[in-house]
């Protein structure tokens, strides 16, 4: 069955679309990201304009992460005053990333440095994260990760204007986490990503914030960086198409509530492996789009 | 040909006399508005008419008939990628100022055969003949380039086309074509021309047009997408909050059902 998307112009499957957003919803509720580092480069993969995809996706991200975030939020494993913070550096990162955004679309670089940045970050978090469920599956050998919180970082504690946060049991300046904020927020408007899988490590390594706020902290400033995102990309580049955010999220959604599901049932090492297997494969198909001659050498720009 | 020479005089000689007895097309086309709604996926369209002989005359060798379907004109930017550190990136470009955003044309018999460059560049026949006015002053080397990129991208993606065999004529009267709209069109006034083309009998000498006809067809995009698109375009704020709200919703419809169920 086919739908035309208002904004991107062009009729596509919705079959298609709604099962992709089943797929990766299946995997952001089972691995508890957001699942926008694969709902981008995938439209993009099936043709719908880059500007558009990432924008949609943007939209997206939000509907994901609300079951997430309400859930965590029940059982108290939100630090509100550290996603505030967060959100706030990530507000501004939105802004400063939209204004980035416009020079690479002059210039003509946006698609290629969305490609590049992907390929970077997929192969980055994709190789940690085979290594991690290889060593935990034994298949090779290494030191396990410490627990505590004897990883937060001597920079971070060095950073002057402390403040007391409760939920988190730290005692830091807000300046680092106002630069993680910030970071997801340029992240988010550049590639259509939350940027959980980056935020997610930042947090535990950076800060040394305690495993049980980590990932509803980091869905709580994900939930708030995407809907400041999409505002953004509503009004600055005018490419969130709604009706393909709207067959993304009905898979989405329902695709996130299975996954969950299905996490209870699986290995959570094999899942991990599983993740990092797709991730690198992404990653690898991306870095294949920039190093290949492509199908289209001229690409059209409306003045 | 000798029966011929005293109609071409008296052509030279007195216009106005022969203008009311020249052939007259009366074309028409299947829908004066295509709307695109949820569903649209492309559409087909059937240009159509009749070729009114003065005096019911039917001249003695077949005319032929060239149909042409364009879209609105935009200014375009076009950019080349080119392989630079091992990576394919947008290196060169060039405008192009009157870029017709479709075109599509169909004959009965190939362009090249009816008529010469020069008049198929001043009607605009064929894809090649297209005035792009590229501008900046290019060398005219990398205009050519940039022309011929332009011309297989959109061929490619079905904005231009053309097809030699396209029209069909029945009883050297009735004429029809059909032109194939792919869904990425953009929106607006179209104009489908008909050309009544004389072929030259002499196959090295051009023929020429004797009559051409014009009508317009209207590509809008009709309710919700219309309004969508409207919205993106002069609400922006409202558009996003909209966005936000609806995926925020659906998010938390999904939590809800699915805690109940489980």
């Amino acid at each position: 069955m086919h739908i035309y998307l208002p904004i991107a112009g062009q009729s596509v499957n919705a079959v298609f679309i709604i099962l992709l957003g089943f797929g990766v919803g299946v995997l952001s509720g089972m691995f508890g990201i957001g699942g926008g580092f694969l709902t981008t480069p995938l439209l993009i993969f099936y043709g719908i304009p880059p500007t558009v995809a990432v924008a949609s996706a943007t939209t997206q991200i939000t509907g994901a992460s609300v079951s997430g975030a309400m859930v965590h939020m029940r059982r108290g494993g939100v630090d509100l005053k550290m996603a505030g913070v967060m959100s706030v550096g990530g507000l501004f990162g939105s802004l400063i990333g939209a204004v980035l955004f416009r020079m690479l679309q002059a210039s003509g670089q946006i698609d290629v440095v969305i490609s590049f940045l992907y390929v970077l970050i997929l192969g980055w978090i994709g190789s940690i994260m085979l290594k991690d469920a290889l060593v935990a599956l034994g298949v090779v050998g290494g030191k396990q990760a410490q627990a505590g919180t004897a990883r937060r970082n001597r920079w971070v504690a060095s950073l002057p204007l402390r403040w007391r946060f409760y939920a988190s049991g730290l005692y830091i300046s807000p300046i680092a986490p106002l630069a993680i904020g910030f970071g997801a927020g340029v992240l988010t408007v550049l590639l259509g990503i939350g940027g959980g899988f980056i935020i997610v490590p930042a947090m535990i390594y950076l800060l040394g914030m305690p495993a049980r706020v980590v990932i509803g902290t980091s869905l709580a400033m994900v939930l708030a960086v995407s809907a400041v995102t999409t505002m953004v990309h509503a009004v600055t580049t005018r490419a969130v198409d709604i009706v393909l955010a709207v067959l993304l999220l009905v898979g989405g959604v329902i695709g996130a509530q299975y996954g969950a599901l299905l996490t209870l049932r699986i290995k959570p090492d094999m899942l991990r492996l599983a993740l990092a297997i797709i991730i690198l494969c992404v990653g690898f198909r991306m870095l294949l789009g920039l190093a290949w001659r492509p199908d289209e050498i001229f690409s059209i720009e409306y003045l | 040909m000798t029966a011929r020479f005293p109609l071409v005089a008296l052509a030279l000689l007195a216009p106005l006399l022969i203008a009311a007895d020249k052939p007259v097309l009366v074309p028409d086309v299947s829908a004066r508005q295509v709307q695109i709604r949820y569903s649209f996926s492309g559409a087909q369209l059937l240009l159509f008419g009749a070729i009114a002989y003065p005096g019911g005359r039917r001249p003695e060798s077949p005319a032929a008939i060239a149909v042409v379907l364009r879209g609105p004109v935009q200014p375009i930017l076009l950019r080349e990628k080119q392989k630079i550190a091992g990576i394919w990136m947008n290196a060169d470009s060039s405008r192009f100022r009157s870029a017709p955003s479709y075109y599509a044309v169909a004959s009965s018999r190939p362009i090249r055969e009816l008529v010469d460059d020069r008049t198929a560049s001043i009607y605009e026949l064929g894809v090649h003949n297209l005035q792009l006015s590229p501008g900046g002053g290019a060398l005219p080397e990398k205009e050519r380039h940039f022309e011929a990129g332009l011309l297989d991208l959109r061929r490619r993606e079905g904005l231009y086309s053309q097809d030699p065999h396209g029209v069909e004529i029945t009883d050297g009267i009735l004429y029809r074509a059909v032109v194939t709209i792919p869904s990425q069109v953009p929106v607006g006034t179209y104009t489908a021309e008909t050309f009544l083309i004389e072929p030259n009998p002499d196959p090295s000498k051009s023929g020429r047009v004797v009559a051409v006809a014009t009508r317009d067809i209207e590509i809008n995009k009709s309710g919700f997408e219309r309004n969508v698109w409207l919205a993106s375009r002069r609400h922006r704020f409202a558009y996003g909050i909209a966005c936000v709200v609806l995926s925020l919703g659906l998010g938390w419809a999904a939590a809800v059902a699915f805690r109940r169920r489980f």
